[in-house]
């Protein structure tokens, strides 16, 4: 089967039952939780000190759940209805929107001490949406301005995605540049084709103390 | 699950949408208070984030007044705990919130805001 977002937009492919059946799958659970645990890491916020994060493309809280459990306050955004509708029966503590984030974020300078996100901005790379007009590059950019905009300096944005080559990864990344992050992308188990993992490390400003984790 | 935290940073983001576009209003709001584990290092450390100004009108619109027009001097549990109350306490339901400036609406329903833009809104 063709990978989720060549098929429908998100709030569409995640209709009521697709968002139930992917929450309640425990093989994604696992890596939802494993690629969360490894965000968070690479996210190298100062240890036993309160933060605020943003977790892009929250759907049903699976990643929500576990900043949770490690004691953050975080603020979610979906396009997805149906997930969210699972977030809030999960009773995830974190606050939730409905938000295209190609349309971009509205949040004041300087809101969020880091963000995440888990497997969700390769969706940005199909023009096909239900909010029509804009073009990748064009959605992309508005997305990575208005996040680097949102997070204080120095802090960091962690989105782990899957891109189909090395041109995306291209793409993302210059537009993210272009919008003032600096960093750069890690790759977990780069030879593996199924464990392999992409993680877009952004930061702002010097990110924080120390460079970008092996 | 709109709590004052989350919208005292929260700005218009429509296209063009630049001044006079925060706070934005709150109309035929239903709240909802659910208890939360009080954290006085995590208060401490987003008062310097906070538009005061906008908090406490906000929360005075939702019927808490329990906040000082200043951020006082002393940070004292008293204070901490009713900053604590009106940021991460009082969850607004439904109802929405408008753009002073442009006055787009951003209708709130079971306790999520649907921030989608119109196409014509985007920028
Ligand atoms: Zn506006």
């Amino acid at each position: 089967m063709s990978r989720p977002e060549l098929q429908a937009p998100p709030e569409i492919y995640y209709g009521d039952i697709e968002a139930k059946k992917y929450t309640n799958n425990s093989r994604i659970q696992q890596i939802q939780a494993d690629m969360t645990y490894r965000a968070l890491e690479l996210l190298n916020l100062p240890p036993d000190e309160p933060a605020f994060l943003l977790d892009i493309g929250c759907g049903s809280g699976l990643s929500g759940e576990i900043l949770d459990d490690e004691g953050y306050t975080w603020v979610g955004v979906d396009v997805a209805p149906s997930m969210l509708e699972v977030a809030l029966e999960r009773e995830v503590e974190g606050d939730l929107f409905l938000q295209d984030i190609g349309q971009g974020f509205g949040f004041r300078p300087g809101s969020f001490d880091g963000a995440i996100s888990i497997s969700v901005i390769q969706w940005l790379l199909n023009a096909e949406t239900s909010h029509p007009t804009s073009s990748p590059p064009h959605r992309l950019a508005r997305f990575f301005t208005t996040l680097h905009s949102a997070l204080r300096n120095p802090s960091r944005a962690i989105l782990q995605f899957y891109p189909t080559s090395d041109d995306q990864i291209q793409l993302i990344t210059s537009i993210a540049q272009k919008a003032g992050f600096g960093g750069g992308v890690v790759v977990d188990y780069p030879n593996s084709k199924k464990a392999r993992k992409v993680f877009l490390c952004l930061f702002v400003g010097s990110g924080g103390a120390q460079q970008v984790p092996k | 699950m709109v709590r004052l935290i989350t919208h005292n940073l929260l700005a218009c983001h429509a296209k063009g949408c630049t001044s006079n576009n925060f706070p934005l209003q709150f109309k035929d709001v239903a709240i909802e208070i659910r208890e939360a584990e009080f954290n006085p290092d995590f208060l401490r450390g987003f008062l310097a984030r906070l538009e005061w100004g906008a908090l406490v009108d906000a929360a005075r619109q939702l019927g808490d007044t329990s906040l000082p027009p200043e951020v006082p001097d002393m940070l004292d549990d008293d204070f901490l705990k009713s900053l604590h109350h009106v940021l991460l306490e009082i969850h607004v339901e439904e109802g929405a919130m408008i753009c002073p400036n442009c006055q787009h609406v951003y209708a709130i329903s079971n306790g999520i805001p649907n921030m989608l833009l119109a196409e014509h809104e985007i920028g």
